[in-house]
């Protein structure tokens, strides 16, 4: 017994003795007020492979070419997103603060109202027109639609049974802009294209489950759809698995999701929200953050864009690729309008 | 004559002194760990303990976050004593707070007086509910509680998810509707404004109290002596005319009927409605605040002050260390001072022997 007390005893004297060093070496000057960026993490985190991960891309293309430094909290309940939001607000240094997710909403806003003097941006807020911003607030939207016209446009132009599948997660206003996208591509470029559509369930479980989204998408497969969009998440992990074992065709969504199935996605709408987050802290870094509004990143602004790289070149006839470059341009133009619903 | 006791010797304060030891060496064993990830454990601490006990806000966080550990600490802890394992706090929580959630949107104009004890009933008649059903199928077919209460979890879980997001449903988010307003608990900071900005609120007495109901009901009730004796020997307590069967349904359903609770804090006196996942395994956090608590409601209200300390501190010091090495030292601290008991005790023993005999020399 004595042996072991004594071990702990030499644990904790080399742990203190150790730190002491250390602190003595750095001696941190304070960063000065406001010049610091925020952001907290959704509950999946970083590491999630799409949209915290993104977010996350973009404080390090910030800090890599703005030179800004941040921190960041990755809650772990419903609880901790204000009080993460809080603590962040609450630093000196820190000027400017993100949420990553539609779920800080409320949450946000609260906090935006209690200080007036800091900045916040929220990825994928639900903005509801009839309800105002508070001034030092951007509600920060993407066009998803647009994305998934282009896509739809290359599934239209590439289809050889004249038919294609769509498949979301969760039924909700905002996977339903994927959809509308999606088919308006599709008939725009392929009028007698017919899109099958399905969803995984009206919970926030349609996101998680791959055994469900295999399961649709073998069913569209055997209808004779021979591309796939899915806008759902984990769930889409199913609907690779289901591409893979037929040898069919997928589309991938928010990253580029080539290595789910290689060789059989075609192409993935990615979600920019490395673009988003970079955007908004150079902006707040120029003097020129616009709060009260929303701010939308579309195929003008590159925040949403489709997949063409090296992976994915052989499978785009260079007509194809083209064509949707040429859509595209007419987007931005305004000379299409795509719809949202 | 009669040597004099020396102070350690005392089981009081061996009871107090040991959990302290075993706190404090945990952080030096979570220090390690803090200097693998390249941090200043010395300036991760500090900021961890400035920020949560150094500051109003921070305390009203820590407050916020220690209410419904009290509540699941006290729902196992009474289990335990009668010789039950609780593990389904956690779902027992979520139906008590979708409850009191549900109760509370379809309560409108009720005045407060009526409002708020019909929705804290609610959540106790959920919560009770499912404690009720492990308690009745261990007392009448002895399937074990502790696999019972597992699986209701599940269901509980699986129930409330689909109550929130396909009927009960803001479009757009994963919460309810809100409740009436008249079943708001007041915050701290609506009359101390130090507490501005963190959520804690007046369910925090609705704890306290429930810790004094647990104490009084166990310890000064006959049918908190049946309890303990089920509790201590169930094959002693039968001989002696003490129905076991009733005994089991009982704990387990006034243990429930507390968990509860847990909706007053998040539902009723934070955000106003239920939603999903507000709950990040308070139950089973319930468990280890019961265990440090030696399964007394006093000493569950400081282990649960410790909890809800390390639960807002990790949030605290997250901008400096990433969040596993948060769950990380919770752990450390779990262990250590569940497994701490014994082996301080002897250590103590054995030093109190020591410094006896040098003292006799």
């Amino acid at each position: 017994m004595k042996k072991g007390f004594s071990i702990i005893l030499s644990v904790v004297l080399i742990t203190s003795a150790a730190s002491l060093f250390e602190s003595c070496g750095k001696g941190q000057p304070s960063a000065p007020p406001n010049s610091e960026v925020g952001l907290v993490f959704d509950v999946g985190g970083r590491g999630d492979k799409s949209f915290n991960d993104a977010a996350y891309l973009g404080l390090q293309m910030a800090k890599d070419s703005l030179g800004i430094k941040y921190q960041y909290i990755e809650p772990s309940g419903g609880s901790d997103r204000e009080s993460a939001l809080r603590q962040l607000a609450s630093q000196k240094s820190i000027g400017l603060v993100f949420g990553v997710g539609f779920i800080f909403t409320d949450d946000i806003t609260n906090v935006a109202k209690d200080f007036p003097d800091k900045k916040f941006a929220c990825i994928d807020y639900s903005y509801d027109s009839t309800k105002a911003l508070p001034k030092n607030l951007i509600a920060i939207e993407f066009r998803e639609n647009e994305g998934s016209f282009l896509v739809g446009a290359i599934a239209g132009l590439m289809t050889k049974t004249n038919k294609v599948g769509f498949i979301g997660g969760m039924e909700s206003p905002l996977i339903r802009k994927f959809q509308a996208g999606y088919q308006a591509g599709v008939k725009y470029v392929n009028p007698r294209c017919k899109v099958l559509v399905a969803y995984a369930g009206v919970t926030g479980e349609a996101f998680k489950n791959p055994a469900k989204g295999k399961e649709l998408a073998l069913s569209q497969y055997s209808q004779g759809a021979d591309i796939i969009y899915h806008a759902s998440g984990v769930t889409g992990l199913g609907v690779f698995e289901a591409a893979r074992e037929l040898k069919r065709y997928a589309i991938g969504v928010d990253m580029d999701q080539w290595n789910e199935a290689p060789g059989f996605v075609l192409t993935s709408m990615v979600k920019k929200g490395n673009v988003a987050v970079y955007d908004i802290i150079k902006e707040w870094k120029q003097g020129k953050f616009n709060g009260g509004t929303a701010e939308i990143f579309g195929l003008r602004d590159n925040g949403v864009d489709f997949v063409y790289d090296k992976n994915n070149k052989p499978l785009i006839p260079d007509a194809v690729y083209k064509k949707v470059e040429s859509l595209r341009t007419d987007i931005i133009d305004g000379k299409i309008k795509v719809p949202t619903q | 004559m009669a040597t004099k006791k020396h102070w350690l010797e005392h089981p009081a304060t061996q009871n107090f002194v040991i959990p302290i030891l075993a706190v404090v060496l945990s952080f030096a064993v979570g220090a390690v760990f803090i200097l693998i990830v390249g941090q200043n454990p010395f300036e991760v601490y500090s900021i961890l303990f400035s920020q949560t006990l150094g500051t109003t806000y921070g305390i009203g966080q820590l407050l916020f976050k220690t209410t419904p550990l009290i509540f699941a600490g006290l729902s196992v802890a009474l289990c335990f004593r009668a010789g039950l394992f609780n593990i389904g706090a956690e779902g027992q929580l979520q139906i008590g707070a979708f409850m009191t959630a549900l109760v509370g949107m379809y309560t409108l104009g009720v005045p407060s007086f009526i409002e708020i004890p019909l929705l804290v009933a609610a959540g106790m008649v959920g919560g009770g509910l499912w404690g009720f059903i492990p308690g009745y199928l261990k007392a009448k077919t002895g399937a074990h509680e502790v696999i019972n209460t597992i699986m209701l979890n599940f269901v509980a879980a699986a129930l409330v998810s689909y109550f929130v997001t396909n009927i009960y449903n803001v479009p757009a988010t994963v919460h309810t509707p809100p409740i009436a307003p008249t079943g708001r608990i007041p915050r701290f900071d609506a009359i101390f404004s130090g507490f501005e900005g963190s959520p804690v609120n007046f369910s925090l007495l609705i704890a306290l109290l429930a810790a004094l109901s647990v104490w009084y009901y166990v310890e000064r009730t006959r049918y908190g002596y049946e309890l303990r004796v089920v509790g201590l020997n169930s094959k002693a307590a039968e001989y002696g005319g003490i129905s076991v069967s009733k005994n089991i349904i009982l704990s387990m359903t006034i243990g429930g009927a507390i968990a509860g609770l847990v909706g007053t804090n998040f539902v009723m006196g934070y955000k106003y409605y239920f939603e999903e996942g507000f709950s990040t395994g308070t139950g089973f956090m319930g468990i280890a605040v019961a265990l440090l608590g030696n399964n007394s409601p006093f000493g569950v209200v400081l282990a649960a002050l410790l909890f809800g300390m390390l639960e807002y501190g990790g949030l605290v010091i997250n901008t400096m260390v990433p969040k596993e090495l948060v769950s990380i030292l919770q752990a450390i601290v779990i262990i250590f001072v569940i497994s701490s008991n014994k082996i301080f005790r002897r250590i103590l023993v054995n030093f109190l022997k020591k410094r006896i005999l040098s003292v006799n020399d």
